[in-house]
């Protein structure tokens, strides 16, 4: 699972839809792999403004990336390609293989098996 | 030919064994790349975008989004939802680019609201018709799934569903549901009345108007005849409204009380004519 799209998941459970807990899940046990992929700097200007830049900094706190940029990048700093590269190499090409995702709400656990995270709910948590 | 949908639900129905039929035989890959290709010319994407693929299965239609070409928008990052493990692991064999989830669409999309572009489902949403436990229902999946949808596409983003409903009463249910869910929603078929006839469901979000619904959509394209059935409902409903007094509403009456168990004259030839003068 690439980093941006643990970004913009949050708990599958009906109760946690309206608490704001339950975004961003957490990382457990988390292990990365580095995927190479081409280089989209017309993708990554559409999504930069969708992106929660506060959840990103925990995220990549809980994985214990070196500190990202403290502000999301606006305006003009998207054109630059060294920010624009850093970015597509810390949201496109980080993945996360296996671990767990947690719910600060409700603390459900979603396992991450092979890069598939399991978003299965047992029927009573529907 | 039997439907899957009414074999087993769909987790069990794709096991190793069907989802590799499935993945490798080249008449079902064909169908569903000219299915994947009208989709994306329904979606209309005109730069590279973030797309949700509900059910995904093996990457299939996937795939093809990953190699739309720059001069064409592309190419477009997908994030794939399935409940079939086994349809995954091809999946992941196949090493298809987009990202995987083990999920339910029954149970909802578990994206925060506004995260994506445009939403693509290939044969998948008919699944939802079928209720595998008692405590389930098809309208309350359907309402939790188009729910989900609506709120994880960003405004002015569209979803183009290609379905195969059983019959009249599914279609409508979804499209029903889709509607309730607050899309604008159009249904457009190709090579109708023939074997090959294929449904696609294309949804909007906010977009307001005639311009927003599949109207606007199809708009320019030069093979498609639009039958608007909103006006002719329209005319429908104006047309019948029987007047108090009037046989039919007599009789409507009647029976509506009969319905209740109530105690109810035999209807004869005198009931609802009028009495001729008396004097």
């Amino acid at each position: 699972m690439k980093l941006i799209t643990a970004n913009f998941l949050t708990c599958a459970v009906k109760g946690c839809k309206a608490s704001p807990a339950s975004f961003p899940l957490h990382f457990r046990d988390a292990e990365l792999e580095l995927q190479e992929l081409d280089f989209q700097p017309d993708f990554i200007r559409n999504i930069v403004p969708r992106i929660d830049w506060h959840a990103l900094q925990i995220m990549a706190n809980e994985l214990g990336f070196p500190k990202i940029l403290d502000k999301k990048p606006e305006g003009d700093e998207l054109k630059d390609e060294q920010i624009l590269k850093e970015l597509h190499r810390l949201l496109l090409e980080t993945h996360i293989n296996e671990g767990k995702l947690t719910c600060g709400n409700c603390g459900h656990e979603y396992l991450i098996k092979e890069g598939i995270a399991n978003f299965l709910l047992p029927s009573h948590l529907v | 030919m039997s439907r899957p949908e009414d074999v087993l639900p769909p987790d069990l129905f794709y096991d190793d064994n069907e989802s590799r039929k499935y993945t490798t035989s080249s008449r079902i890959r064909n169908i569903q790349s000219d299915m994947t290709n009208r989709a994306l010319e329904l979606l209309d994407l005109r730069s590279p975008s973030l797309v949700l693929d509900i059910g995904c299965g093996s990457g299939l239609s996937g795939e093809i989004l990953s190699a739309v070409p720059p001069e064409h928008g592309g190419p477009h990052t997908w994030i794939g939802m399935d409940i079939s493990p086994s349809m995954l692991d091809i999946a992941l064999q196949r090493d298809v680019e987009g990202d995987l989830f083990l999920a339910d669409i029954g149970q909802g999309v578990p994206f925060r609201p506004g995260t994506f572009d445009a939403a693509i489902s290939i044969s998948a949403i008919q699944w939802l018709c079928n209720a595998e436990t008692s405590d389930v229902s098809p309208e309350g999946r359907l309402r939790r799934f188009f729910e989900g949808l609506y709120a994880s596409l960003r405004r002015g983003g569209r979803a183009v569903c290609q379905f195969y409903p059983k019959n009249d009463a599914q279609r409508n249910m979804i499209s029903g549901a889709a509607i309730k869910a607050g899309f604008g929603a159009g249904i457009l078929e190709d090579d109708p009345g023939t074997k090959n006839s294929k449904l696609y469901l294309v949804l909007t979000v906010g977009g307001g108007g005639l311009q927003g619904d599949i109207t606007g959509v199809v708009n320019g394209m030069d093979d498609v005849n639009i039958l608007d059935a909103r006006r002719k409902a329209m005319e429908h409903g104006k047309m019948q409204l029987p007047r108090k007094g009037d046989k039919a509403w007599i009789m409507r009456k009647k029976e509506q009380m009969e319905r209740k168990g109530k105690v109810v004259k035999q209807n004869s030839r005198y009931t609802g004519r009028k009495r001729r003068p008396a004097f």
